[in-house]
């Protein structure tokens, strides 16, 4: 079993189609959602994260590719600055995924895209704007 | 030595406060022979959290005798802060006093002599909604521009002013740099509290304060303060901290320029000597000339505004064994008062929900009100071992000789209390300016 947290963007012809129905079916994948939006301007966007066998994604992501679907890894999406970040902590108890965490003993804070829920409530609550979101 | 015996006699008599009895006899350095071993690299430099092992490994006498200087160090949002700028005269000349000026579109003050203007670091854009659509984001303010102004970037000045025949200019837009101008110097009326407030809410809503976001029904607490590190809890009866000390200010060098704003000694104190809320302010002032903006930091408050987070440190001679104490203190010895900021704070209820030591607070959790609650840091406690070791080695490499204070701030016996504002009504004003038939 593989799992990741990953990013599709999929243009606005492709909107009407059951993208995620059709990963669950054929490649035999779960999935949660995390984030999903439509917007006329730049198609789709979902933060999703997939776990099944290792092959089956990889086929799944390529078969996604192949109908003009972009796919990243959330963790390239999401970005820490770790030098703008100044070690305050005040993110620790706000992160609702706990994806930032400060360690007890040296007090620094660390992000662990791994999870991330790709909420951005950080953006607005980092007082130094160490955190970015390039969707 | 006869100063120093009047501070220890002064001190006997502060509530709360238990010295000990060895300390009237301990040995003691004078800042000359310290000063003398800097210079000839023969001091020995402790961080404030490297001296707390010193003194349980030593004792506070053997400690004293060993150390010389204990370093320490914040890092943290100090509201109180800001530059001023003599920008140099134009051809031809114009006059910013009473005029409007402003620095990438912040707003400066004017009200001095030509070309000298004054930012704050919560100053904002004309055109920042602010909270008009709650809550805001204060994405650029005062602090960023101080940021930016130190790491070197041009800045878009802009003056408007009536013009005189001396100052015959109405209008100037040009780009200005921290190297262009005459002097530029961070002055900070009030800064390094010596304590601060645990903030949480017992509303039901979210609030978006200076303590930052609070989530309702006690979801978090946050606290600022560098605890063992802190300057003025290593030394928190003002013995060498006072006006005239050298100090370490966003990188460069600095100097304590009177007591803070706010600044309230005669808070309950611990038998350590430490308040038990927030107490001791100091007013700053450097050379931003030779600061960085690693150490300066302009910072964005969710729903509340923009800020400065500035890194001062502070250099304590060990001049006898009472120092030697003060700067063991430990984060476990620290005390501080959580406070409702859902309501309490804002209607200025003196009520607190308990009290907390810094260990605690560090730890992640805090009780309150028999319920658990995570907490988070807003002052850098890393940056702030960052800038008690920067300070440490310029100690160590002879670059920096320590001081004592010119005079002292006022300390507990001087009975300074931080006083709330009593409204009185303007119309009773105007009323008896009638009476009397003319202006007073």
């Amino acid at each position: 079993m593989t799992s990741h947290r990953i990013v599709i963007k999929y243009p606005p012809r492709v909107v009407d189609k059951p993208i995620l129905c059709n990963l669950a079916r054929e490649f035999e994948l779960d999935f949660n959602i995390l984030r999903a939006q439509v917007s006329p301007e730049t198609g789709g966007l979902m933060v999703l994260e997939i776990s099944g066998e290792p092959e089956k994604y990889k086929a799944a992501m390529k078969r996604l590719n192949r109908e003009g679907i972009s796919t990243q890894m959330l963790s390239k999406d999401v970005l820490w600055d770790e030098n703008r970040c100044i070690q305050c902590g005040v993110c620790v108890t706000l992160c609702p995924s706990g994806a930032l965490s400060s360690d007890p003993a040296t007090r620094l804070v660390s992000y662990d895209p791994g999870k991330c829920a790709a909420c951005e409530y950080c953006l607005r609550i980092c007082p130094v704007q160490a955190l970015e979101v390039h969707f | 030595m006869l100063e120093f015996l009047i501070v220890l006699l002064h001190l006997h008599g502060i509530p709360g406060y238990e010295p000990s009895e060895e300390d009237g006899r301990a040995m003691a350095k004078t800042i000359e022979e310290i000063n003398e071993k800097i210079k000839t690299g023969k001091a020995v430099v402790v961080n404030a959290e490297e001296m707390i092992g010193i003194v349980e490994e030593k004792g506070s006498r053997g400690a004293a005798e060993t150390v010389d200087v204990v370093t320490t160090g914040t890092f943290g949002p100090m509201c109180s802060s800001g530059m001023y700028v003599n920008l140099g005269h134009s051809k031809p000349r114009i006059k910013a006093g009473g005029g409007l000026c402003t620095l990438n579109d912040v707003p400066a003050y004017t009200g001095f002599a030509a070309v000298d203007v004054y930012l704050g670091c919560t100053a904002l854009p004309d055109d920042d909604p602010r909270n008009k659509i709650r809550p805001g984001r204060f994405r650029y303010g005062g602090g960023h521009v101080i940021e930016e102004f130190v790491a070197g970037k041009d800045i878009r000045l802009i003056l408007d002013a009536y013009g005189t025949d001396c100052y015959p200019r109405k209008k100037l837009e040009t780009l200005v740099n921290i190297f262009d101008v005459n002097e530029a110097v961070l002055f900070n009326p009030r800064n390094a509290y010596q304590n601060y407030n645990c903030a949480v809410n017992l509303s039901d809503k979210t609030i978006y304060t200076y303590m930052g976001v609070l989530k309702p029904n006690l979801g978090n607490a946050t606290y600022c303060s560098a605890g063992q590190l802190s300057p003025l809890l290593n030394d928190p009866f003002y013995r060498t901290i006072g006006l005239g000390t050298r100090i370490f200010l966003g990188g460069g060098v600095g100097y304590v320029a009177w007591q803070g704003t706010q600044h309230n000694p005669t808070v309950k104190r611990k038998p350590n000597g430490t308040p038990e809320a927030p107490a001791g302010t100091l007013a700053v002032i450097g050379d931003l000339k030779q600061m960085k903006p690693e150490f300066l930091r302009g910072a964005s408050f969710y729903g509340y505004g923009a800020t400065l987070v500035v890194g001062l440190g502070i250099p304590i001679p060990i001049l006898d064994e009472e120092m030697a104490r003060f700067t063991a203190v430990r984060d476990e010895e620290i005390c501080t008062q959580i406070v409702d900021y859902g309501q309490a704070y804002p209607d200025r209820i003196p009520e607190t929900l308990g009290e907390v030591n810094y260990r605690e607070l560090r730890q992640g959790r805090v009780q309150v009100r028999g319920r658990e609650v995570p907490t988070g840091s807003l002052s850098s406690y890393p940056m702030a071992v960052k800038i008690a070791n920067e300070l440490k080695r310029w100690i160590q490499e002879g670059r920096f000789l320590l001081s004592l204070p010119v005079t002292h701030i006022p300390g507990p016996e001087s009975g300074i209390t931080f006083k709330p504002l009593q409204e009185r009504p303007i119309e009773d004003h105007l009323e008896l300016i009638g009476q009397e038939g003319g202006r007073r």
